[in-house]
């Protein structure tokens, strides 16, 4: 295959702890560290290993959102994609408008493979690789725990309930990586050099002639409630004597 | 370990240990004043500002003649102008104002700003990358390189991927020489390669000692209308005993954000005290209470800082290198400030290769910083600290405070220059000697635990690394420390990273969390026996502070 995609997404660190804004209109990232999601880094990790292992020739990363998300494009570059492309915007977006983007890209780059995240962790949609994969009308594989190309065929293994379950997809197709794909590689010293001397392409989102406008609506934002304080129950009796009370059964 | 690794390696003019203010300043004086010469600054924090915590109170003065135009400049990391400000006395019930005109002007915050340094350093960080400084977060540097004749080289940085029992894991990466004609220490207060420099060429032989204080920071979000941006306050006393130096800061910020702060001088003698704790005992006075009432906090970080002043400040090069910031000790004490010498000093270091790129070593810095502005704004204040240590609170403060006039009105002080008694980690007083200090149990709405502290800072290493925390003798804390001071780690850690675990069998066992340290460097001072010595570990771990 001569082309990979992988669509990168930059989110709040998994390790920061989200701060809701004063106001409820948001989470606020003043400050807070963005790093590469980390079902994309897996998603990047996979291709480049199809293309150590002679399965693919080129590793193309994209991503779409601020400028600041150079650092997440640098980061796929340092773990060996080979070139990479910002679609820059400052407003919200939203999987659809992301997804008719990288429609576009595909439409350019014209690769055989199209590897995503199945999700990403800051807004848990879930629908950006599904959403792709019906407007190019490719075949998709989501959630892949083990992937293998076969000539023109992509073998995907998915864990669902009380099992795996493997399709087989002709290509082009879209993939969408979940946890147990692979372990992310560090970035070493060196790779981490010649990235910044990889080729990283922007695009202002005005000039790619797509509508982004958002269909929805954030009605607020706000922080989980904090847990009450649990009670141990002598036995099973007062358990459920106590569930039936709440109303809980 | 002898294995030969093979390391990659990349040669440049200067290399920087350490995205804190010193070290950007250095960064981008360098490449202001000679656009050719190449420059890597090195930074564990996951990104520049990660591991930045301060007060902070900035005086502007080394920012000005950094960045002449960054008041003007829209992305500017300072808005708000110091307009008031406070000082009491505490005692457990009330807080005694003293008059703002008795303050020693060299305490004076007029002109100052209140802001974080993480929002310094991120800025610092993109003037300097967009002069064309090159710099890698994440990264630490572990060694330093020497060649035959004993000159500092560079720096090798940290391996990635090393099992917790020193095999390599799949994802193994060694780390890489960065070799250098000049290689600038900047890692801030207690550096791991610093002290290594400082011991092996000796560089404390006439300054002596360094001394340290450790500072604990919480960010609280107020209800609106009670932050007053530009309001400063700082106390002494209460909940601290006479005999044990500190006090709190109170910095009132924007966006109903507010700074609270405490200081614990590490020359504290009763292995009981745990700043942590009385950190939370503070935040309990009544006026506190009030203030913070309805509040939420929502940042907390701890780090050490340098209270030796001009005495203490060593020979500040080596053949291949320099010590800059408060890696060579130039916080102020009374004034609790030390980001303006931190970036005034690295712009005098930066002038100095400039005037003369192949010295192997720089002697215009050594010999010129006395006579510099740090030196004069260290000089001045250099006695406060010694008289507080030996003579406590009231009598020590009130004569540091005369010191203070008497430079101010006289241009020199009665006492001459004072040296400092004893090394922090040689304070502490056996078990036996001391009442022991208890504390009230966290309420979780005004004082809290270690672990949901340590929880707000983002800290994570990297899972299954060796400690990096490494003991010289295992045996001491168990063996010693415990019985003869309760093994004081326990309650100086401000991370909960040092406990006392009862096995099954009812023997005690020493248990080291590493994964919780925050890099505050306090065990590498005050363990009584120095048996802890503190090392980089893998790079991005630590905390991630948000503009602390
Ligand atoms: C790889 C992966 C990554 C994920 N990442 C995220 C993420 O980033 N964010 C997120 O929010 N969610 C994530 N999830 C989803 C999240 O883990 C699940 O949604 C969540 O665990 C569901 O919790 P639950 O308690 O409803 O159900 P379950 O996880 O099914 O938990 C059921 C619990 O009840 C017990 N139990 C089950 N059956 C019985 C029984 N018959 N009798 C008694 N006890 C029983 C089980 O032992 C278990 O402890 C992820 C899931 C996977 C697989
Ligand atoms: C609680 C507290 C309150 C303070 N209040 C004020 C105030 O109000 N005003 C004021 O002006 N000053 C204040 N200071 C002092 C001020 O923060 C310091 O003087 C200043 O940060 C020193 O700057 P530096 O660049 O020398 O070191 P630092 O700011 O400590 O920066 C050092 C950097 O080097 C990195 N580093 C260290 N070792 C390595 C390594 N081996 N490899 C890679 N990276 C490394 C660190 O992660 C860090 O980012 C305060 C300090 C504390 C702790
Ligand atoms: S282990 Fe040492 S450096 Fe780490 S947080 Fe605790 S005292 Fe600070």
């Amino acid at each position: 295959m001569k082309k990979i995609l992988v669509p990168i997404k930059m989110v709040l660190d998994a390790n920061m702890r989200p701060r809701v804004k004063a106001d409820g209109t948001g989470i606020d990232l003043s400050g807070m560290k963005l790093s590469i999601n980390p079902f994309c880094e897996i998603a990047v990790e996979e291709a480049v290993r199809l293309k150590e292992k002679g399965l693919a020739e080129q590793v193309v990363a994209i991503s779409i959102g601020p400028a600041k998300a150079q650092d997440s494009l640098r980061q796929a570059l340092a773990m060996g994609a080979d070139s990479a492309r910002l679609i820059e915007t400052d407003g919200p977006i939203e999987p659809l408008a992301v997804a008719k983007l990288i429609r576009m890209v595909v439409d350019e780059e014209k690769p055989e493979l199209v590897i995503l995240g199945k999700q990403a962790v800051d807004d848990d949609c879930n629908q950006t690789g599904q959403m792709l994969a019906a407007l190019l009308d490719w075949p998709q594989a989501t959630f892949a725990s083990a992937l293998r190309v076969e000539g023109t065929v992509v073998h995907v293994t998915r864990e669902v309930d009380g099992g795996h379950q493997t399709l087989s997809l002709p290509l082009p197709a879209v993939v969408t990586t979940d946890l147990r794909l692979n372990e992310p590689r560090h970035c070493s010293l060196p790779n981490i050099m010649k990235a910044r001397k990889k080729a990283l392409d922007v695009t202002p989102v005005a000039a790619c002639g797509v509508d982004t406008v958002p269909r929805l609506k954030v009605l607020g934002v706000k922080p989980p409630e904090p847990r009450k304080a649990g009670r141990r129950v002598a036995d099973v009796s007062e358990l459920v004597g106590d569930l039936r009370a709440a109303g809980a059964i | 370990m002898d294995e030969v690794t093979q390391r990659d390696h990349v040669t440049c003019d200067v290399v920087i240990v350490g995205a804190g203010p010193a070290g950007l300043a250095a960064a981008i004086r360098l490449k202001q004043r000679a656009a050719d010469i190449s420059v890597i600054v090195v930074e564990k924090g996951a990104e520049p500002g990660a591991h930045s915590l301060s007060g902070m109170v900035m005086d502007p003065s080394a920012l000005d003649t950094l960045v002449p135009d960054w008041r003007s400049d829209p992305d500017r990391p300072l808005t708000i102008e110091v307009t008031q400000d406070h000082f009491a006395f505490l005692t457990s019930g009330r807080a005694i104002p003293l008059p703002e005109k008795l303050f020693p002007p060299l305490m004076s915050n007029k002109g100052c700003f209140i802001g974080s340094l993480g929002t310094v350093v991120t800025y610092l960080a993109k003037k300097a990358e967009d002069l064309g400084v090159d710099i890698y977060p994440a990264i630490a540097a572990t060694e330093l390189l020497f060649d035959a004749a004993g000159r500092v080289t560079g720096i090798v940085t940290g391996d990635m991927g090393v099992n917790k029992d020193g095999t390599h894991s799949k994802n193994y990466t060694p780390g890489m020489e960065l070799r250098a004609r000049h290689t600038l220490l900047a890692e801030g207060a207690r550096g791991s390669l610093s002290k290594i420099a400082i011991a092996h060429f000796g560089l404390d032989a006439q300054s002596g000692f360094q001394k340290f204080g450790t500072g604990l920071k919480e960010v609280w979000e107020l209800p609106p209308g009670r932050v007053v941006p530009g309001r400063i306050a700082h106390t002494l006393g209460w909940p601290l005993d006479r005999k044990t130096g500190g006090g709190s800061f109170v910095y009132h910020g924007q966006g109903n954000l507010l700074t609270v702060g405490f200081v614990v001088h590490l020359d504290y003698q009763n292995p009981t005290l745990s700043p942590f704790d009385e950190f939370q005992r503070f935040k309990t006075h009544p006026s506190m209470r009030a203030l913070l009432d309805g509040g939420r906090r929502i940042a907390y970080g701890a780090r050490a800082l340098t209270e030796g002043g001009w005495q203490a400040v060593p020979r500040l090069t080596f053949p291949g290198g320099a010590l800059i910031g408060c890696a060579a000790g130039f916080m102020n004490v009374p004034r609790i400030k030390g980001s303006h010498n931190a970036i005034a000093s690295g712009m005098q270091v930066a002038d100095a290769i400039v005037a003369d790129p192949d010295a192997v070593e720089l002697t215009a810095w050594r010999d010129g910083w006395q006579d510099s502005p740090i030196g004069r704004d260290l000089f001045a204040v250099r006695n406060v600290k010694p008289l507080w240590s030996r003579h406590g609170l009231p009598t020590g403060v009130a004569l540091g405070a005369a010191d203070m006039w008497c430079h101010t009105l006289f241009g020199k002080s009665p006492f001459g220059t004072l040296r400092h008694d004893k090394p922090d980690w040689a304070s502490l007083r056996p078990l036996a000697e001391v009442t022991p200090i208890t504390y009230p149990k966290p309420d979780h709405v005004l004082t809290f635990d270690r672990l949901s502290s340590v929880f707000l800072s983002g800290t994570t290493h990297a899972e299954n690394q060796p400690c990096h925390l490494k003991l010289a003798d295992p045996a001491v804390p168990l063996a010693r420390n415990l019985p003869l001071y309760g093994e004081p780690a326990r309650l100086y850690c401000p991370a909960g990273v040092y406990e006392i675990a009862k096995l099954p069998d009812g023997t005690d066992s020493f248990v080291i969390n590493a994964q919780n340290c925050v890099h505050c460097k306090t065990c590498d001072i005050k363990d009584p026996d120095q048996n802890i010595t503190w090392t980089p570990p893998e790079g991005g771990g630590g905390p991630i502070y948000a503009g602390m």
